[in-house]
């Protein structure tokens, strides 16, 4: 499933693709909101390996706005259910991600991302 | 005893495209099971298993680890990456799942920062040009082609490894004899200074399995 958790860790590889190819830009994405465990320890150890700026972008263009630009230092529920929700609640089941710097479309489909390159394109 | 997770809800016709869970799968669960205590002695956060088929082992790691941990997969067949979400549903791990070659789409993101890393590839001596082309198709083939000495993708996975893994990491791999095993701990040891030990081997029928763990030099002087 592409949740923005995973969104957030992958980024274009194709071949001399190096810079800027990160975040992917969601295109025609049908969502799905499903219920996940809420669990602020998994939260807490993931948080500083998030790129935070590129989860709050691509969280307002899928519509939410209740994270902070700047991730805070003090968490509190709050705001740890608001990101719960939005890594792991918001699934993306069809559509496409597009690379900002090469272009490269990786399609969406059944909530599998698939991030193949073709002989060719590869580093 | 950890239980082997639960398949029930896959079928032959799942397995007609997918790998199905045999002796090297199941080597690979006892050797993770032997080694739980020290794996979880370095507080994992991200998980990683590469050429995950059915997801019998992220599932089964998801078991010793629990859920406060990150579990990622990849496999270059997307039959595959349908059945490991669907195991990881039915025994209630939850796996991210990518179709996608070895590690290649999360090497930007997760430099060092990925703390077990576990394949068990498609390590059968072969044609060349069958290992190429299961590897191009994403067919059941890419399960067990490997090429004529068996290592065509493990070694490209091998040259992958030391910029993934973090300081404390660990990399399992299953591998077959005739893979050479004395040969791919010394090449480890001499080009990234990762550590190999054999935890495991089995003979199952023919094949005569070994399970190697990868650790960095400076997190075993550590210990
Ligand atoms: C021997 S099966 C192991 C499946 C499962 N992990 C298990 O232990 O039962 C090897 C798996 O690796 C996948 N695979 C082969 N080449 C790959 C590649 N380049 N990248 C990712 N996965 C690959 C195959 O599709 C297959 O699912
Ligand atoms: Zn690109």
């Amino acid at each position: 499933m592409v949740r923005l958790l995973t969104h957030n860790l992958l980024a274009c590889h194709a071949k001399d693709c190096n810079t800027n190819n990160f975040p992917l830009q969601f295109k025609d994405v049908q969502l799905e909101i499903r219920e996940a465990d809420f669990n602020p320890e998994f939260l807490k150890g993931f948080m500083p390996k998030i790129d935070w700026k590129a989860l709050v972008d691509t969280a307002r263009q899928l519509g939410d706005t209740s994270l902070p630009l700047e991730q805070p230092e003090m968490v509190d529920d709050e705001f740890l259910k608001n990101l719960h929700h939005i890594l792991l609640e918001i699934h993306v089941e069809e559509g496409s991600m597009t690379c900002p710097n090469c272009g490269h479309v990786y399609p969406i489909s059944n909530g599998i991302p698939n991030m193949l390159l073709a002989e060719h394109e590869i580093g | 005893m950890i239980p082997t997770p639960d398949l029930s809800h896959l079928t032959n016709t799942d397995f007609e495209k997918v790998y199905e869970p045999a002796e090297d799968t199941f080597l690979l669960l006892d050797a993770l099971e032997e080694d739980a205590k020290s794996l979880k002695s370095i507080n994992p956060g991200i998980c990683l298993e590469v050429g995950s088929g059915s997801g019998c082992v992220t599932s089964f790691l998801g078991k010793v680890l629990g859920p406060s941990v990150l579990y990622l997969c990849t496999d270059i067949n997307p039959h595959a990456c349908r059945c490991t979400l669907l195991t990881g549903r039915q025994n209630q791990v939850d796996v991210n799942v990518v179709n996608g070659s070895l590690t290649t789409p999360f090497q930007n993101r997760l430099a060092h920062k990925i703390d077990v890393i576990v394949f068990n590839p498609p390590y059968v001596p072969t044609l060349e040009k069958e290992a190429s082309d299961a590897q191009h198709s994403g067919n059941i083939g890419g399960a067990w082609a490997g090429g004529t000495d068996g290592m065509r993708i493990t070694n490209v996975l091998l040259r992958q490894i030391d910029s993934l893994l973090s300081s404390a990491g660990r990399f399992y791999l299953v591998a077959l004899k005739q893979n050479n095993i004395p040969e791919i701990i010394e090449t480890m040891q001499d080009q990234y200074n990762l550590t190999g030990e054999v935890l495991l081997q089995r003979r199952a029928g023919r094949e005569h399995l070994f399970i190697i763990c990868f650790k960095r030099q400076s997190s075993i002087s550590l210990q």
